[in-house]
């Protein structure tokens, strides 16, 4: 094959993907190089000099072209005087490369020597601590001792940059990623280096607007503590929180994200790198979806007529309500495709049409899209809608107060702001479920609590039309009701049917089973799965052309 | 399977039980007149050996600075998860707002302690320190947990040679190394 090379890493034969760098090819094959300045997703600046190795081609005998060989037969190889940096070295067939010598490793431990003369070593107080390349290569590579005696040099700490990020100059690197990331992503220059030697710094312009709202991905790119989330600043050591892999709910461009929690409580999310759709990035107005779901801000309790009640009689309510006829369902674009499966079913069970309402807002061509809902395709594919709905419900308003539709089963829209007025609350029977508190639900006839995005696992289907996992992060509140075994008791109860309430895993097999375009959705793998979106391509969606997305 | 244990007869002497009860008397008359070896506790304190491991609490340095910097380290390595720190910001107009970190609140459940010293073991900066209290009791679960004030109150100052944090100021001050 054209684009494989043949490379010795340590004495070892490998084939590499051509046209990447020694230091990707290393890490494709498991050999680690560390690194500071290099970032997959940005220009190579060369500038840390951490990921030295030795590199040799065949000789060649410079006359005729041929190979040389040594005395004992083996081809004889040319190494470089001086080690090259391995970010900024592209492979090439028959390259031999050393990661592992003494006088490697004796480059790096001078390397570091030099980063950590300067370096406050404040990593008590640091909140990087825990993920900090500096601290784990200085383990893992550097001197235990430092030589140096003199005053460290003195540069701006607790600098605040755009209300936003922490800087500590004292800690930086000189790395330039924050630069590169501005410069190549935001489109314009925010960080620079000012000064020369042992006293360059890292500064943003005085007097300018340095915000954007992908500024948050210099804090995750940084490599060292010099730039800290102002909003994560002294909230918890990082090595107490616990990761997992989840999806950004702030859009349909369905961000990859890890949300980091401990005991319950989120206490960041950071990107996920998914070459097909984000690539290491994400809105830092993405970073803050958890706190929709702060407890002031939940549905305590079940209610019936205002008062609360046991969620059990709050669903049996529910049911005989909904077998009274004239239903209606109002569902969501951010239930999972899952959940929507089971509104499609329930819809057949009870005669019920289905309703939707679109959340659309302002596109930034890059990774907040125009439409805020994260499953609107979901819909689709779930069979719940077959064309894009419309901003209101004023429709289904109409038809409750013509006395079309006597009951509603509204799943987290709130109908108050959707055309509905709180005198069709009294004309028909409204069924309020959701995980937050609205002003409808203070008023609906019975009110389920369910549960968040980040309490529940499920996928959700992106602009791209990529299945998209997302995990449990957190436990679910007290007193609250899985959305699908909601769902499913209330489908149970009304068609009379008995079966066991199925997991998320059975409905997506099911689901797999049932829906052409989702043969394989019950593996879908941590970075998703493009699906056939072929029978949706005549409806219009709001999103515009975007990173990794072009509307055809 | 059981074991059989043969009963050796006792002898006549034996039987007749009186020159034991004497000799055990006169072991009490001897220990009479030799120096005591037990305590009369609660009375009488007893002399604590150099790193004795008690109650840990939160020490200042020679300047009343807290040392604790709430980096969390004793609570990641406490055994029994005895510590729970709530980490906060030094105010800026403090003296102190250079170290820019200090516990907001620090406690520790006196119950789930199991006096391991892991905590100072760990610490940093030197900030907590297991000291001689040994008797430790309350009338609710309540007065277990010890909160930031009461540690500082129980660990009082233990002085610091390096003074690394002036250092970090004073360098400061002095315009760096050039």
């Amino acid at each position: 094959m054209d684009n494989i090379v043949h490379i010795n890493i340590n004495g070892v034969d490998y084939e590499v993907v051509a046209g990447q760098n020694v230091l990707e090819a290393c890490r494709s094959v498991g050999v680690e190089v560390p690194y500071f300045c290099y970032h997959p997703k940005l220009k190579i600046a060369g500038s840390c000099r951490m990921c030295l190795v030795y590199t040799g081609m065949p000789a060649r005998d410079r006359a005729t072209g041929e190979l040389i060989k040594n005395e004992d037969g083996s081809q004889k190889i040319a190494w470089m005087p001086k080690p090259a940096i391995a970010c900024g070295t592209n492979v090439a067939e028959g390259m031999h490369v050393i990661t592992d010598s003494d006088a490697v490793k004796s480059c790096r431990q001078g390397v570091l020597e030099f980063l950590l003369l300067n370096h406050p070593l404040d990593c008590p107080i640091c909140d990087k601590a825990g993920e900090c390349k500096l601290q784990e290569y200085a383990h893992a590579y550097g001197h235990a001792e430092s030589r140096f005696v003199e005053n460290k040099n003195v540069k701006p700490k607790k600098v605040e940059v755009a209300g936003k990020i922490m800087l500590d100059a004292e800690r930086c690197i000189q790395c330039s990623r924050c630069i590169r990331f501005c410069n190549e992503f935001i489109g314009r220059s925010i960080f620079g280096f000012t000064k020369r030697g042992s006293k360059t710094e890292i500064a943003v312009y005085p007097n300018a607007d340095n915000n954007s709202n992908y500024l948050l991905n210099v804090v995750d790119g940084c490599p060292v503590g010099a730039l800290t989330e102002k909003a994560f600043r002294f909230k918890m050591r990082t090595w107490f929180l616990k990761a997992v892999d989840s999806i950004c709910a702030e859009s349909s461009a369905g961000v990859n994200t890890r949300v980091w929690s401990r005991e319950g409580i989120i206490y960041r999310i950071t990107p996920r790198r998914n070459d097909a759709v984000n690539d290491m990035w994400i809105a830092d107005s993405g970073r803050y979806v958890f706190e929709r779901f702060k407890s002031e801000n939940r549905l305590p309790r079940a209610c019936l007529d205002s008062s609360p009640c046991d969620i059990s009689y709050a669903i049996n309510r529910c049911v005989e309500i909904m077998k009274l006829g004239k239903v209606a369902i109002v569902a969501n674009a951010w239930q999972s495709l899952e959940e929507q499966y089971i509104i499609g079913e329930l819809a057949k069970a009870t005669g019920a049409k289905i309703y939707m309402a679109s959340h659309i807002g302002e596109d930034d061509g890059k990774l907040v899209s125009a439409d805020k809902t994260p499953n609107m395709r979901g819909a689709f594919v779930a069979g719940l809608i077959s064309e894009y709905p419309k901003a209101d419900l004023s429709e289904l308003a109409e038809k409750v107060r013509s006395g079309e539709v006597g009951t509603i089963l509204c799943l987290r829209e709130n109908l108050l702001e959707l055309g509905f007025d709180a005198k069709d609350f009294k004309t028909a029977n409204i069924i309020y479920a959701g995980a937050l508190k609205n002003t409808s639900s203070d008023i609906a006839k019975i009110s389920i609590p369910l549960r968040g995005e980040f309490e529940k696992r499920g996928l959700w289907i992106n602009r791209q039309w990529r299945v998209q996992k997302f995990e449990k992060a957190i436990e679910p509140l007290a007193n609250t009701i899985d959305d699908l075994e909601f769902l499913s008791t209330v489908l149970r109860d009304i068609s009379g049917a008995s079966f066991t309430i199925p997991s998320v895993d059975e409905v997506r097999k099911v689901m797999s089973e049932k829906i052409v375009q989702l043969k394989d959705c019950a593996k879908v793998g941590s970075l998703g799965k493009q699906i056939d979106a072929s029978a949706w391509s005549n409806i219009k969606f709001p999103e515009a052309n975007a990173m990794h997305f072009d509307v055809k | 399977m059981a074991i059989v244990v043969e009963r050796k007869r006792l002898n006549f002497w034996e039987r007749l039980y009186l020159p034991q009860i004497i000799s055990g008397l006169f072991i009490t008359l001897k220990n009479i007149f030799k120096p005591r070896v037990t305590l009369e506790y609660p009375d009488q304190s007893p002399v604590l050996p150099v790193g004795y491991r008690g109650a840990p609490t939160l020490v200042k340095d020679s300047q009343g600075r807290e040392k604790c910097v709430s980096c969390q380290l004793c609570e990641f390595v406490c055994p029994s998860k005895a510590i729970r720190v709530t980490p906060g910001e030094i105010s800026q107009d403090s003296e102190h707002a250079h170290i820019e970190k200090a516990p907001k609140d620090f406690q520790i459940n006196m119950l789930r302690c199991i006096f391991c010293g892991l905590c100072q073991e760990v610490c940093p900066e030197k900030a907590i320190v297991l000291q001689n209290e040994f008797s430790i009791n309350g009338y609710s679960r309540d007065e277990f947990i010890r909160h930031k004030e009461d540690l500082y109150a129980r660990g009082g100052v233990h002085p610091d040679k390096i003074m690394k944090w002036k250092k970090v100021k004073d360098n400061a001050e002095l315009g760096g190394g050039h």
